[in-house]
This record gives structure tokens, C-alpha cells and sequence, in this order.
């Protein structure tokens, strides 16, 4: 990204100079205003794959999806970065190259702009008449020095020679520009030191379970390089509650209005429990590190008798949810220990049943306000000594016996037990919690990169509105009297603006009575 | 939902309407003044040219003299109040648009901009203010007629095919937040239709005289509007880092409405430099600024709809 305001010629090739030779045309090559537009495109078309294919940092299940679907396209694209793409080498390589570009821009633009800023301005040009802007007008008595006063009142910065008078303003231009660019980079530094010294984790917790941030206490647990397992921020809550509000009736019936997860809070081990109230937009925030508050579910509680007689089984089990407007979920009990042979469980869980018309059960509504369980129950071998990792949220069936499809009879309520045929024990429903899926993140570059965008958008701002001009005032070139003569230029666009705001300043060099008495007369030699 | 509330929503409906109606008005009355007003152009050109070009019954009311040899034809007296009636339209369906807005949001709630009908009723009202604040200061009338029909398009696309009930959004967009980030967005997104517009006129107008605005005019004006509308875009993407810090537990996941935004981003800055810098003109800047915005076209509209993503709330029916 030059910033150049010409434009640059295109490095000639060098023919038969040394590898100096060489890398400064490679420099200079890199460095050019063309190579940087190209650049640029190149960093916006190398994204768009990235909102085109599922990435893994974002939805690892849609990239798992696409395996299964088409496996051999999957792995083509895999090798070519194409579910990592802003973590991938192109992608890296592109904008390393805009921002090598842009640092060889900057640095000797920054040392060329600090230089202009000690120097004077230059002296005024021959012949002021040639110029974009000018004026002229007789004023007896008045000297170099009266003028640059009245400049340097307009915040210009002059200089003065004999019989002229030279003055420029709005350095702030290349200021802002500079430090637009310069806060760039200080921006890309800001997002590697939080990906390098940050970490961010997935947690899911059910009503009335805890958790303490520790490495292994996480689902999925996503570290910076340089993070140590230790330099964990050592707090921990507690989930005690989890509301959520949906609208009631009409035709957004369903839509959620609100979630808040009650918590109570120890900012260290050991520290006095406080309450908060986790909501969407409100994260916990404990000493930089953030709990987001990101989904839920239901967990419905189960208690599972084998055929013994004993209790195999007896907890929350945190469902998927299969429909987001009617929160039908669908969750898998594995019960290994239950004897005589292991069982396993099927259960579609239903938060505000009804009766079908063709005498199936569905769920209307998202809120809890009649909870029932389908529940398809199976017995022989779960599979769990083959060594095979297995999801908890999947049942492999085929070495399994159906034993009850619940999908036609009325599914259970809270309280109710179903007996399982063949004395092989059976399920009660004891009650339904909730759980929630938590964001815990910490990245420490996030405040340096929220003062690197701010300085950005203030040098946009400036680089954008600042106009640099240039203003001449010589006095004395005609015989018959004081004749003064001004001349003005800007060399950025928006001549129109600066013709205004010349014809301002010539009216104050002139003073205010003479312009006034002038116009009265109607013979204003302004041009 | 209460009955003075679904009055609102109801009476916001209809504004919305009447906006369409004023503004296709408004166009009409500015594609009479371009067609019967005044020709733009330095070149002398035989009169009986001109003639042709303003077609159908404008041969009578262009009187031919000696004199619209050198200047083209006298333009007939009620173009120039068509001119005038329709900047009066424009002003009315603005307020009009506005009405819908404020309605809306007291029908609600809430800010009015929680799906993308809403979003989208909101860029118009953005695009039409920009350009009626624009030609109080300059010479900009000439693209009344074509912002006229872009936010009547706009309008009646949002009636048609996007528009939901009122009613409340999901809790991620309940924050503060979405004044700020939502409102830069639109902001922008009208300055730089805005721009979009006088591109597409510079393409669709060959050089030499023509009853189009002057190459360099429109070319200024679409400068003009984005150099306004970057720095508020820039605003509007920090904005929206702030809020994802806040609401889904990272500044930057490059959420595919993120990488549309920051695609529009560099395509923007890639115009400024290609305009500041590399003394890009004409042509070759415009088109660079039309992929721009074909960029920002698909990151508020095609995003939504195609692409799966956080942003995808935005209720599209």
C-alpha cells in the first residue's frame, strides 16, 4: 500500500546487477502503488472462500457434515486450505506481502513527512497571477509582517522574505494518513499477540452443576501457542437457574425474548461467591477473562432400574436440540452397568406436548410448560469395550435388541416409569433442568487492537477531510502604490472548497472596511 | 400485541407505500426535467439532434432558434417546475419514509432496524437523505430521478419480498449496540449508493453531450460520497468488532457478514488509492468502485440470504 502521491514509475528490471541489485528491485517491485492495489484485491478475493466453505474455527460439524457427504471433494479441498482459510499459509502469505508492502511505504513516508514538518514553506513563485487561485488588491501602509500576522491568526504556518510572505497548512493530512496506516499494523500486532498469548474453550453445564476454569474442565479447549495450562484466571460459578422467555402468542409464537443464566461467581479459589446474571450481551467478565452465555437445552433427569433392581442409572442428561421452535430434543442414555445385559435409551424429548391428529405426540412451544419423553429402549451390547471412540449423543444399534418404541404410546411425564418387557428393569422421568453452552475466552490483545482501530478511523478522518494548501502574499510589485497580490493552492482535490475558503482569506488580509467599502462601490478586483 | 401498537405497525405500512408512490412521483419529475431541461455539455450540437433525443411530444415545446444552435433549444418553462415539484416529492416521500421508521420503532420498541425490512427501508430513507442534503449545497439534482427509482426499487422490494410483522427481535440484537453499529451501517450504505448510482450513470453515459450529467460530475459526486461514507463504514465494521466482543465472545470469527464487510472495506480503500494515489480517472476508478459496491450489495442483502452465518437473525422470510 504506497502512499505515494505520484505515481511511482514501475521498477525497471535489472539486467546483470548482483542479488543487491535484485532485492531492491524486488523491493521497490513490492513497495509500488500497483503491487499494493493487486495486494489488496488479492486479500479481499482470498476471503471469500472463507464465507463459502464451512471452516473449522467457526462450525467444525459443518466441515465434519461435508466429509461425510462428499469425501473425495472434502479432501481436496482440505489440502488446499479451504476449511482453514484464514488460517492458511495463502492466506497468511497475502497479507504478510500487503503489510511488508505497507511498512516499506510508511517508514520512509513517515521520515520524509517528519523532515517536511521542520521545514519552511517554500518561498512564493514568480508569477502568483499563474496560479489555481489569486487575487490582488491595493493596500497603502501595510507590510510582509501585517499579512503573516494575519495568517498565522488562520493557523498557517509562514515564512517571510522580502516583499513576500509564504504560508501552508494542513499537515494534518499526512499526519492522519500516517497514522491510519501505522495503526493498521498496530492492529494486525494486536490480533497475533491475542492469538498467540489467548485461549478460548466451550463449556456445557447443567442446572445446579459448577465449574472452575481449568484445562480440563473444558469440552473443547482451543489455546494460544504461547498459553500455559497454568496461567489460567482462576475463578469459578456455579450455575444455580436458567430462564428463558419466549413470545407467547401470535404469530412469533416461539421466538425467544430473553435468557439469563443465574450464577454465583468465585473470583478465586476460596473468594466470597457473588451473583450474576449472565445474559447474551452481558458476559461475566473476571480479570479480562469472558464467559459468554451461547445456547441451551434440556437436560431431562432420569432414573433407570436394571433388571435387578438396581439403580444403573440416575442423572441429567443434556439433550440436542433437533427443532429450534418447538425445542423437540433428542438425547441418548447409555447405561453400561445395568445387568443382566446393558440397556440403552432413545429419547425424544418433547417441552410443551400435544396429541398429533394422526395420534403421534408433538411439541408446539419451546418453554417447558408440558415436558414429556419418548422413549425407545434397547438391550444387549453398546459397543464401548470394542476400544471405538464413541459420541455420547449417538447410539450404535446393531448389536442392540429393541425392546419398547415409544414414538404411538403417550410419552412420559415427569413422575411417570416405564417398565421395561422382559423384566429387563425400567426408566423414570424425575424432573427436567436446563443447560447452557458457555464461551470462556481471553485475549489480551483486545483492548490494543479496540485503540489501534480508534487511532485508524481518527487518521482516516483527518487524511480524508484535512485539505493541504499553500498560500502567497507579495507586496509592493507595483509602482503606483502598494499593490498586494495573493496566490493560493491545494494540491488535493475539492478545488471548490478551497476557492471559498481563499476568498475568505483574502477578505481578512484586505480588512474587513476595505472589502466592505470595495463592494460597495461594486469594483472588487478579486478574480 | 396491543391495538395501538399494531395501528402503528399498520399506519408505518403504509407510509412505506406512500413513500414508493412519492418517490416514483419524485422520479418522474426529475426524468422530465432531465429530459425536456437543459442539455449538459460543453460541445455545440445541431439542434435537431436534441430534438430526437428528447423524443415523443417534446419536438413542439422545443422551440428552434438561431440561439439553440450555440446553447440547444430554450427548455420549455414547466420543466423547470417539474424540477422543482419534483425536489417538493422527494422531501414529502422522505418524510414519509422517515414516518414509517419512527412508527415502526414505536410500534416495536425498540430501534427499527432488528430484521432486514426494516434494514432495508432504513437505507433507503439513508440514500434519499444524502442525496437531498447533497443538491441543498451542490448542482446534484441531475441524479434525483435515479435515486428516486433506486429507493423506490428498494421500497418496493422490501414490501414485497422481505417485509415481516412488527415484533420483537431475538436477545442477541437486544443492546445498545445495534443504534450505534446498525445506524453507521446504514448511514453508509446510503452515501455509498449513493456513489453507486452516479457510477452507474458515468458507464451508461458515453462521452459528448447528452441530457446525462457531465462525466466529471458524476464522478466528483461519487468521490464526494465516499470519502464521507468510508471513514463511517470503518465506524460501522468497529462498531460491530465491539458488539461480537460483547455478544458472541470474539471481536473478529470472520463470520461470513464479517468477511463481506471487510471485502467492502478494502474494496473501498483500494478505490481511494487507486483515485488518491495511483491518479486512477474515469473509467477505471468507476469500475473499481462499482465492484465495491456490488461487494456491499451482496455483504447487506445476498449475505443474508445465501450464506449461513450469526448475522442470519435477520429474519428473511
Amino acid at each position: 500500500m504506497t502512499l505515494t502521491e505520484d505515481v511511482r514509475a514501475d521498477p525497471v528490471r535489472p539486467a546483470g546487477l548482483g542479488p543487491v541489485g535484485w532485492l531492491r528491485w524486488a523491493w521497490r517491485l513490492l513497495t509500488s502503488m500497483r503491487t499494493a492495489l493487486i495486494l489488496l484485491f488479492l486479500f479481499a478475493l482470498a476471503s471469500v472462500p472463507g464465507s463459502i466453505y464451512p471452516q473449522r474455527s467457526i462450525s467444525p460439524d459443518k466441515v465434519a457434515q461435508y466429509f461425510k457427504d462428499s469425501p473425495g471433494m472434502a479432501a481436496w479441498l482440505d489440502r488446499l486450505w479451504l476449511f482453514d482459510v484464514f488460517t492458511s499459509p495463502w492466506f497468511a502469505a497475502t497479507y504478510l506481502l500487503l503489510f511488508l508492502s505497507l511498512a516499506g511505504c510508511v517508514i520512509p513516508r513517515a521520515a520524509a513527512h517528519w523532515r517536511e514538518l521542520r521545514r519552511k514553506p517554500p518561498a512564493a513563485p514568480r508569477n502568483l497571477s499563474r496560479l489555481p487561485q489569486h487575487a490582488s488588491f491595493a493596500a497603502p501602509g501595510r507590510t510582509v509582517d501585517d499579512f503573516a500576522a494575519l495568517l498565522r491568526a488562520k493557523r498557517f504556518r509562514t515564512v517571510t522574505g522580502p516583499g513576500w510572505v509564504a504560508a501552508e497548512k494542513g499537515y494534518l493530512r499526512e499526519t492522519g494518513n500516517l497514522l491510519f496506516h501505522t495503526a493498521l499494523l498496530a492492529l494486525l500486532v494486536a490480533v497475533g499477540v491475542g492469538s498467540l498469548y489467548g485461549y478460548r474453550g466451550n463449556v456445557l453445564l447443567v442446572e445446579g452443576n459448577g465449574f472452575a476454569n481449568t484445562v480440563a474442565a473444558y469440552d473443547r479447549y482451543i489455546p494460544g501457542q504461547r498459553v500455559s495450562a497454568e496461567s489460567l484466571e482462576p475463578f469459578s460459578f456455579h450455575l444455580d437457574d436458567f430462564q428463558a422467555t419466549y413470545v407467547a402468542a401470535g404469530d412469533r409464537r416461539g421466538q425467544p425474548l430473553d435468557f439469563s443464566a443465574r450464577l454465583k461467581v468465585a473470583d478465586r479459589p476460596g473468594a466470597p461467591e457473588r451473583p450474576y446474571d449472565l445474559r447474551v450481551n452481558e458476559p461475566l467478565d473476571v480479570n479480562g477473562t469472558q464467559t459468554y452465555l451461547l445456547g441451551h437445552g434440556y437436560a431431562p433427569a432420569f432414573k433407570v432400574l436394571d433388571g435387578k433392581g438396581q439403580v444403573a442409572f440416575e442423572g441429567a442428561v443434556p439433550c440436542l436440540t433437533a427443532d429450534q421452535m418447538t425445542y423437540t430434543s433428542e438425547c441418548v442414555i447409555k447405561v453400561p452397568d445395568a445387568q443382566p445385559s446393558q440397556l440403552g435409551f432413545l429419547v425424544r424429548f418433547l417441552p410443551t406436548t400435544v396429541p398429533a391428529a394422526d395420534g403421534s405426540w408433538v411439541s408446539i412451544f419451546p418453554g417447558a410448560a408440558n415436558p414429556t419423553a419418548q422413549v425407545f429402549a434397547f438391550s444387549g451390547d453398546l459397543g464401548l469395550k470394542s476400544g471405538q471412540p464413541q459420541s455420547v449423543y449417538q447410539l450404535d444399534t446393531t448389536d442392540l435388541k429393541p425392546l419398547v418404541m415409544g414414538n404411538k404410546t403417550k410419552p412420559l411425564a415427569v413422575g411417570d416409569t416405564l417398565p421395561l418387557p422382559g423384566g429387563a428393569g425400567s426408566i423414570q422421568l424425575t424432573g427436567v433442568r436446563e443447560w447452557i453452552s458457555l464461551q470462556i475466552a481471553y485475549d489480551p490483545g483486545r483492548g490494543p487492537a479496540l485503540v489501534a482501530a480508534a487511532l485508524a478511523v481518527l487518521g482516516l478522518v483527518l487524511s480524508l477531510t484535512v485539505r493541504r494548501r499553500r498560500v502567497w502574499v507579495r507586496v509592493g510589485t507595483a509602482e503606483n502604490g502598494e499593490e498586494v497580490e495573493v496566490g493560493g493552492l491545494t494540491r488535493t482535490d475539492g478545488g471548490a472548497v478551497f476557492a471559498d475558503e481563499f476568498s475568505t482569506i483574502v477578505t481578512t488580509l484586505r480588512g474587513r472596511e476595505a472589502a466592505e467599502a470595495d463592494s460597495r462601490e461594486g469594483a472588487n478586483h478579486a478574480h | 400485541m396491543p391495538t395501538e401498537m399494531s395501528g402503528l405497525a399498520t399506519l408505518s405500512d403504509q407510509l412505506v407505500l406512500a413513500a414508493v408512490l412519492l418517490y416514483v412521483f419524485a422520479m418522474i419529475g426529475y426524468a422530465l426535467d432531465l429530459g425536456f431541461g437543459r442539455v449538459r455539455a460543453a460541445v455545440v450540437v445541431p439542434a435537431r439532434k436534441l430534438v430526437a433525443v428528447g423524443a415523443g411530444g417534446a419536438a413542439e415545446s422545443a422551440p428552434e432558434s438561431p440561439s439553440a444552435r450555440a446553447e440547444g433549444p430554450e427548455p420549455p418553462a414547466w420543466a423547470a417546475r417539474a424540477a422543482v415539484a419534483a425536489v417538493a416529492l422527494s422531501w414529502l416521500g422522505w418524510a414519509a419514509n422517515l414516518g414509517a421508521i419512527v412508527a415502526r420503532g414505536l410500534a416495536v420498541g425498540r430501534w427499527p432496524w432488528g430484521n432486514m425490512y426494516e434494514f432495508v427501508v432504513a437505507i433507503c430513507f439513508a440514500a434519499v437523505s444524502a442525496f437531498l442534503v447533497m443538491q441543498i449545497r451542490q448542482p446534484v439534482r441531475f441524479l434525483g430521478a435515479f435515486v428516486s427509482l433506486a429507493a423506490a426499487l428498494g421500497l418496493g422490494f422490501a414490501v414485497r419480498y422481505l417485509h415481516v410483522q412488527a415484533g420483537p427481535v431475538v436477545p442477541a440484537l437486544k443492546s445498545y449496540w445495534i443504534a450505534i453499529h446498525v445506524t453507521a451501517a446504514i448511514l453508509a450504505a446510503g452515501l455509498f449508493i449513493l456513489a453507486g448510482v452516479a457510477g452507474i450513470l458515468f458507464l451508461v453515459r458515453k462521452e459528448g453531450p447528452s441530457r446525462l450529467p457531465s462525466r466529471a460530475d458524476l464522478e466528483r459526486v461519487a468521490h464526494q460520497a465516499i470519502v464521507i461514507a468510508f471513514p463511517i463504514w470503518t465506524f460501522a465494521v468497529i462498531a460491530g468488532a465491539l458488539w461480537a466482543d460483547k455478544a458472541w465472545g470474539r471481536y473478529w470469527g470472520w463470520d461470513p457478514k464479517e468477511v463481506w464487510s471487510f471485502i467492502t472495506w478494502i474494496a473501498y480503500a483500494a478505490y481511494l488509492h487507486a483515485k488518491a494515489t495511483a491518479g486512477w480517472k474515469g473509467k477505471a476508478a468507476t469500475i473499481v468502485q462499482l465492484i465495491a459496491f456490488g461487494c456491499l450489495i451482496f455483504n447487506l442483502v445476498g449475505v443474508n440470504i445465501f450464506l449461513s452465518g450469526l448475522h442470519s437473525y435477520a429474519q428473511v422470510p
